[in-house]
């Protein structure tokens, strides 16, 4: 699935930067450096970013622009990471978040 | 505190049109301005806008959104402007006291005078299903499409026809999408007519007196329900409508993001036609906080034209009260902004607002 929006009447065509590999959930998806990973995951057709504590309920992108922390994940072993305002690095592990996630990594 | 803080003397948060117009004004004037904003470029809410805006000339209508975001960037940099991006303002306090954060670290400066143009955040919407993936504002869907390049759905519900639900509309069937209809709860479309038209014109219906209902899905939006409703917003029963779709849009209005303001103690006034809680503030767009100043959405939920004149005036008002501008000068500059907001503020839309902003000076 392909989601990016590469020719556009008015923005033209795309300028992305270089191609890079994130994994999501430990699949590899393909990403360009400079884009947030939401952009990566949306443009991969990938919509359930996390499920709530208490309800389980999935959540996604709401605001796209960091307010209201719906599309945090794991990322390289850290939980709630909001994934909108985080820009993708080459092999970022990116993991579905259920309730407030588990720290992976010691910091 | 005080003691660790860095000096500035005009510090601006926010570096939307309201934000730059204040910076560029004062700037000239003399001031030694500090614009700070959260995301990695300056432009606010231009930045996503890739249409030519409505307005007339002197607010660079006819001009792409993101083309006006640049040229006032450039002129803030050519004026000396210090520009702090990718710097969220956490707090106000007294004494022109801010807290900053930049780079994972904190910091504490001091201003002579403050302005807050920090914009309006988007109203949520709730129905059974509004938290399932695929429902978002839609500003979200806008940053998606015009900033990142990615098509967050393909067949789209868009609730509320302002000239958001417009806007945003035609730029997602510029994108690719395919816009299946956009509902509006009040019997009138109320966004600019000519909008409307251009959305009709493409095939969208725009249905009045509609609602959504439900979203529907197991783990995303993949059906979604709406209905006509009756004089008094209740859904009529048997006018549902299920629809095969993967996005739901809310664009059911913005309101002013005045957390700052709230925090540094300013005194607030309701009203619904600004979009809800206003911090109180006079013409000089100075609040009852005397030190701090506000301009733009957040003062009142209006447009990119009025948000830059109203910037205007908060940038000659604090140089006044600095002391750069004599107050004969500032006086006739004042005036002439106050009549070009004057004439922006026109129409059905703009005379309500017009009277709202006049309650407002004369409360203060
Ligand atoms: C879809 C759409 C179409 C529009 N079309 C038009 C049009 O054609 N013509 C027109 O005149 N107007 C239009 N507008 C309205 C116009 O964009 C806004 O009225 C205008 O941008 C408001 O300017 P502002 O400077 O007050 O706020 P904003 O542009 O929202 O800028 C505020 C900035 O402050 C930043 N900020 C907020 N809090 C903090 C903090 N604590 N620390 C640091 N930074 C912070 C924000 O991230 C943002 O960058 C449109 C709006 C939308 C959504
Ligand atoms: S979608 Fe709201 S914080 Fe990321």
């Amino acid at each position: 699935m392909n989601e990016r929006v590469e020719n556009h009447p008015i923005l033209g065509k795309a300028k992305h930067g270089k191609e890079l590999t994130i994994y999501f959930n430990g699949n590899p998806i393909s990403a360009y450096e400079g884009e947030p990973i939401a952009a990566s995951l949306a443009a991969a057709g990938i919509k359930v970013f996390r499920y709530t504590s208490k309800n389980k309920e999935p959540r996604g992108i709401f605001c796209a622009i960091g307010q209201c922390t719906d599309c945090v994940m794991t990322v390289n072993g850290v939980p709630n990471v909001r994934t909108c305002v985080t820009l993708v690095k080459p092999g970022m592990r990116i993991e579905t978040q259920k309730g407030l996630g588990k720290w992976k990594k010691k910091v | 505190m005080e003691k660790e803080s860095i000096k500035k003397e005009v510090v601006v948060v926010g570096g939307g049109p309201a934000g730059l117009s204040g910076a560029i004004e004062a700037a000239k004037a003399g001031a030694r301005v500090t614009l700070i904003d959260e995301n990695d470029r300056a432009g606010g809410q231009l930045f996503k806008q890739i249409h030519r805006f409505f307005g007339s000339s002197e607010h660079k209508a006819g001009i792409r959104g993101y083309d006006i975001g640049k040229q006032l960037l450039q002129e803030a940099k050519d004026l000396d402007v210090e520009v702090m991006l990718n710097t969220v303002v956490w707090g106000i306090f007294k004494n022109g006291l801010l807290g900053i954060k930049r780079e994972n670290k904190t910091e504490i400066l001091v201003a002579k005078r403050i302005l807050i143009a920090t914009g309006a955040s988007e109203n949520p919407l709730s129905f059974p299903g509004w938290t399932l993936p695929g429902v978002m504002g839609a500003g979200a869907a806008q940053t998606m499409i015009n900033l990142h390049r990615v098509l967050p759905g393909r067949k789209i519900v868009m609730v509320g026809s302002g000239n958001v639900g417009l806007i945003v509309s035609y730029q997602l069937l510029q994108a690719g999408a395919e816009v299946l209809v956009i509902v509006e709860v009040l019997p009138r479309i109320g966004g600019y007519l000519v909008h409307a038209a251009k959305i009709r014109r493409m095939g969208v219906p725009v249905l009045t007196s509609h609602t959504i209902l439900k979203a529907e899905g197991k783990n995303e939006v993949e059906k979604v329900v709406i209905a006509k409703v009756d004089k008094k917003f209740k859904p009529i029963k048997g006018s549902e409508k299920k629809l095969k779709a993967d996005l739901v849009c809310l664009a059911v209005g913005l309101e002013p993001l005045a957390e700052l303001c709230w925090m540094a103690g300013c005194r607030f006034f309701y009203s619904r036609i600004l979009g809800g809680f206003v911090p109180l503030h006079n013409k000089n767009m100075q609040t009852s906080i005397p030190h701090l100043y506000v301009a733009g959405d957040v003062s009142g939920v209006e447009e990119a034209s009025t948000a830059m004149e109203e910037g205007k005036l908060a940038g000659i008002a604090m140089t006044e009260s600095l002391g750069y501008i004599s107050h004969q000068e500032a006086k006739k500059k004042k005036n002439v902004i106050q009549e070009r907001l004057l004439a922006l503020r026109q129409g059905p839309f703009g005379e309500e607002r017009n009277q709202e902003k006049e309650k407002i000076y004369e409360i203060f």
